[in-house]
């Protein structure tokens, strides 16, 4: 198993020189001045050109990437230009809180989606496959951002059980395991989680569906074996793949959250992209898109390997 | 009789990958060293073992898959040269494939299927449909009920009667049938069988009948050839093949047929062991491992086709003049 | 030579199967919830075309004095928005922009995506891996992600949004074109094409297009209602469409601000979306059980 996650990793490796590049591209191509956040439009040429060369934006392109590249793997991700701090430092801070509502928003997401996967795919055709499926069409089928709203209106607004935004009273961003603060944190992973939700659900129903009308699970209750060991040999072929989807998803809701979090006030690495694009703040936009980017492609090998390790007959393919 | 079809050493050879960069590690030589002569008129059997190669010697010779080395002359002109382009090649030999199900395009009509070979060298639309129409009523296919039908809703035989069908529509010479009817029940077996002959016939046609079920194979054919891991094991007329086999490997092959005869029975399985693998195949002569003849210098040199008089060629030490095998002739006694 | 050609042409065939779009299509009516979602999809896209004629005020008109009146108001159905235009009128003249950009791109995605794949599919060996390896670059961006960096860098603007998510939906229906079109190369139908004479640009159009279209077809088609979300989504962060049009995504960014004062108004437009949405999704799911003939 080792010798294929190393062979995957090796494989993984110009993907990732490509997701720098095209990172490095999105940013630099755009129109635009980039230091027009920071200085005054009646700036005098000779602080722009200063500032030009501070942060090397009068270098050739290709100089400037091999630079940054350099400097990120090494942990360096430049200096935001609107606040003066460490670009690593601002997106450390909010991949921490990204991190919480997309992993208990995951969490849901399969818990419920797993279930109603199941209730689909057993009773397939009945009325309860019927509603289950209609649950798993909704997740997918909703706008997230929107359903965040609703459920702020209905939990906040009329009922005021739960804080509209932030991650803390007053908006503060500093986190203590504390009920006061887990209210916060209770909308935005519940808004996310319908998402994976929805498409863990239809996976697994799929799945669930297609193990039960194989040949060997009628001749296991012609065995005898009660139903609940049928059950057990459904999970165990059904647990893989679900697993495998619920790593992707996570993935997406860590690189994607930027809408809910947009809803929510929510300080995490969508926020802080967000502000990045609006402010133009080149470094640290830079540093945001190429730290979401590799996350995703790290869970993805992840998710591989784990596959692998499971399912044998991957790695011979 | 003239040869239209001559391969020389033909070779073909898969790799099989394994690099990081998908360099290939080790090889499998599905063909390795064909020489044998198609002659214009007559059915060649081609037998053998699953995995012996037929199948790819198949669409090396209508040039599907291209040899690693060796030669294919088509009437004396190397095929896809100047002398003959590959799309004039393609109206002089085809095939009708094992899988009739998915040998033909789900999409098109039976009539589309056996009318799209005339339409691509050029026929007009009416025409090629015309052409298909009295193909399928050639083959037994009414088609009044049958040229709009899809591949879908016919039956197995049906289908490999619009595959010949749809072979026939170039007006080739030479039609390489590849385990034609294996996949059929015996009784639509029979009937397509003495439809081919018919069709051989009246449109004088030559055939490289492909087989691994022997019976059939003496039905239909004139001149066999047995391959044995990718090579020639024997050559010769159906019946001198049959009743005089020369090849253990051959006389092993018809030992396992079931004889009618209930006092015939087979005392014990006249072949052993599993057919070797074919990326590491053994040493010298390929059948050694499990010839009951073999003796040392059946490992150490590959023997040579041998010519025994009336065309009927054997591969083997034993019939080989002066290899050193003890039932060798030409030896001293 | 062979003489195969004897006797008068055979009559034209009596009995025509029914084509493959044809089942399809009759499956596809048995399922109520499928027809159900596919007229709602027709009166969408009709209500779009016929805004004009449907809506009874001009959406880019309002009256301060009016704005953010509850639904029910007097004159206007569903109230106005913080402008005192007519929520009405702006939702139906939304239906045009929305839909056009959640149609669009995944269309351009299409085309684009299609003949990459297919391409990459049919050529295999070099084309294919350098074809898949840049595919699976952009693959490795989580697609929100990828629309918002594009948009972001390319700047708002209906244009410049309709580019970025062309662009992120390019590579998935590329990849399906791609597995498809490879299934479909080593079918032995596809060989005995070959074995015919036929050359590469007659065997796609001919035996590989009508076999691979479709499946391509409807993945695409599923990405539309994705399609739609992510551009609402878009705008509602200020990067698609540009104020003063009507765009339901927009129009959720607008109206946060009244959502302690008229919350029914806010939920309006996002209502739209799903309402949008679910419909093509139940459409399309119909349509691929539809597709499913195991013949």
């Amino acid at each position: 198993m080792f010798t294929y996650a190393a062979k995957r990793i090796l494989m993984t490796l110009p993907i990732m020189i490509g997701v720098s590049l095209v990172c490095f591209l999105l940013v630099h191509l755009a129109p635009g001045d980039p230091l027009i956040s920071v200085l005054p439009p009646d700036a005098s040429q000779s602080i722009k050109d200063q500032l030009m060369v501070l942060y090397g934006f009068d270098r050739p392109y290709y100089e400037q990437f091999l630079r940054w590249l350099v400097r990120a793997v090494q942990g360096d991700l430049g200096t935001s230009i609107r606040t003066g701090r460490p670009v690593a430092g601002e997106i450390f801070k909010a991949v921490g809180n990204t991190l919480m509502i997309a992993t208990l928003a995951t969490f849901i997401g399969f818990v419920l989606g797993t279930f109603f996967g199941f209730v689909a795919g057993y009773f397939r055709g009945t009325w309860l496959d019927k509603g289950a499926s209609a649950a798993a069409v909704f997740g997918v089928s909703v706008p997230h951002y929107w359903l965040g709203m609703i459920l702020v209106i209905v939990f906040s607004v009329h009922l005021g059980w739960l804080p509209p935004t932030g991650a803390g009273p007053g908006g503060s961003e500093d986190w203590r395991w504390n009920w006061v603060h887990i209210q916060h944190l209770i909308l935005p992973a519940v808004t996310m989680s319908v998402i994976p939700m929805g498409i863990i659900a239809r996976t697994v129903r799929a799945l669930v569906a297609e193990i039960l009308s194989q040949e060997f699970i009628a001749g296991l209750r012609a065995k005898g074996l009660p139903e609940f060991g049928v059950f057990r040999h459904v999970v165990k072929n059904v647990a893989p793949t679900s697993l495998a989807v619920m790593g992707i998803q996570l993935g997406y809701l860590l690189g994607g959250s930027i809408l809910i979090e947009t809803v929510f006030s929510w300080p995490g690495t969508g926020l802080l992209l967000n502000d990045a694009i609006f402010q133009r703040d080149l470094p640290l936009l830079q540093g945001t898109i190429l730290v979401l980017a590799m996350f995703f492609v790290a869970l993805n090998l992840a998710v591989d390997v784990f596959q692998s390790a499971l399912d044998p007959r991957i790695q011979r393919a | 009789m003239t040869a239209l079809l001559e391969v020389r050493g033909l070779v073909k050879q898969f790799p099989i990958k394994t690099g990081l960069f998908g360099r290939p590690k080790s090889f499998v030589s599905a063909v390795d060293g064909l020489d044998f002569d198609l002659h214009e008129g007559e059915t060649l059997g081609l037998v053998g073992e699953s995995g012996c190669g037929k199948s790819t010697t198949a669409r090396l010779l209508m040039h599907l898959v291209d040899p690693t080395a060796g030669t294919i002359r088509f009437e004396g002109r190397t095929v896809g040269s100047s002398e003959l382009p590959l799309k004039d090649f393609r109206r002089q030999v085809q095939m009708v494939f094992q899988d009739s199900y998915a040998s033909l395009n789900p999409r098109l009509t039976v009539a589309e299927s056996v009318a799209f070979g005339p339409l691509v060298h050029g026929v007009s639309g009416d025409e090629a449909t015309s052409r298909a129409n009295s193909l399928l009523a050639r083959v037994g296919l009414d088609p009044a009920r049958f040229a709009g039908r899809f591949t879908h809703e016919l039956s197995g035989g049906q289908r490999q009667r619009v595959n010949i069908a749809r072979a026939l529509a170039l007006q080739p010479r030479v039609l390489i049938l590849d385990e034609a009817v294996s996949a059929l029940d015996k009784s639509v077996e029979a009937q397509v069988l003495n439809l081919l002959l018919d069709l051989k016939e009246e449109f004088r046609l030559t055939y490289l009948f492909i087989s691994h079920d022997l019976e059939v194979v003496r039905f239909m054919a004139t001149r066999v050839l047995v391959m044995y891991l990718g090579r020639v094991a024997e050559l010769g007329l159906t019946e001198s093949l049959y009743t005089g086999s020369r090849h253990p490997y051959t006389t092993a092959l018809l030992g396992s047929l079931l004889s009618m005869d209930p006092d015939h029975r087979a005392e014990s399985a006249p072949i052993s062991g599993d057919p070797p693998n074919p990326i590491d195949p053994p040493a010298g002569c390929r059948f050694h491992t499990r010839c009951t003849y073999a003796e040392a210098v059946c490992s150490a040199r590959i023997p040579v086709l041998t010519p025994l008089g009336e065309g009927h060629s054997v591969s083997c030490h034993m019939s080989e003049p002066g290899s050193g095998h003890a039932r060798a002739p030409g030896r001293a006694a | 030579m062979s003489a195969i050609l004897a006797g008068e042409p055979a009559p034209v065939p009596i009995v025509r199967s029914p084509g493959y779009w044809v089942t399809v299509l009759r499956r596809f009516s048995r399922d109520p919830f499928a027809v159900i979602a596919a007229l709602v999809v027709l009166g969408l896209i009709a209500m779009a075309v016929f805004a004009p004629w449907l809506a009874p005020q001009d959406p880019l008109q309002g009256m301060s004095l009016r704005r953010l009146r509850p639904p029910g108001s007097e004159g206007y159905p569903l109230g106005t928005d913080e402008l005192g235009r007519d929520m009405l009128s702006r939702l139906i003249y939304g239906a045009r922009i929305s839909l056009f950009m959640g149609i669009v791109p995944v269309f351009a995605a299409l085309v684009v995506g299609a003949t990459i794949g297919i391409v990459a599919g049919y050529v295999g060996g070099w084309t294919n891996t350098v074809l898949m390896r840049t595919m699976d670059v952009f693959f490795a961006f989580p697609s929100v992600l990828l629309a918002v960096a594009l948009a972001g860098a390319l700047g708002p603007g209906i244009l410049n949004s309709m580019l970025a998510l062309t662009l992120v939906f390019v590579p998935p229906i590329a990849r399906v074109a791609e597995s498809v079109t490879t299934g479909v190369r080593t079918r032995d139908y596809v060989e005995a094409a070959k074995a015919s004479g036929a050359g590469a640009f007659i065997i796609i159009r001919k035996q590989v297009l009508g076999n691979v279209l479709g499946p391509i077809f409807v993945y695409a088609m599923s990405l539309i209602a994705v399609c739609m979300i992510l551009a609402s989504g878009l705008s509602f962060l200020g990067l698609g469409v540009k104020p003063p049009m009507p765009d339901w995504g927009l129009m959720l960014n607008t109206l946060r601000t009244a959502i302690y004062t008229q919350p029914l108004l806010c939920a309006l437009p996002g209502l739209m979306i799903f309402i949008t949405s679910i419909s093509f999704n139940l459409m399309t799911d119909g349509l691929r059980s539809a597709m499913d003939i195991k013949a």
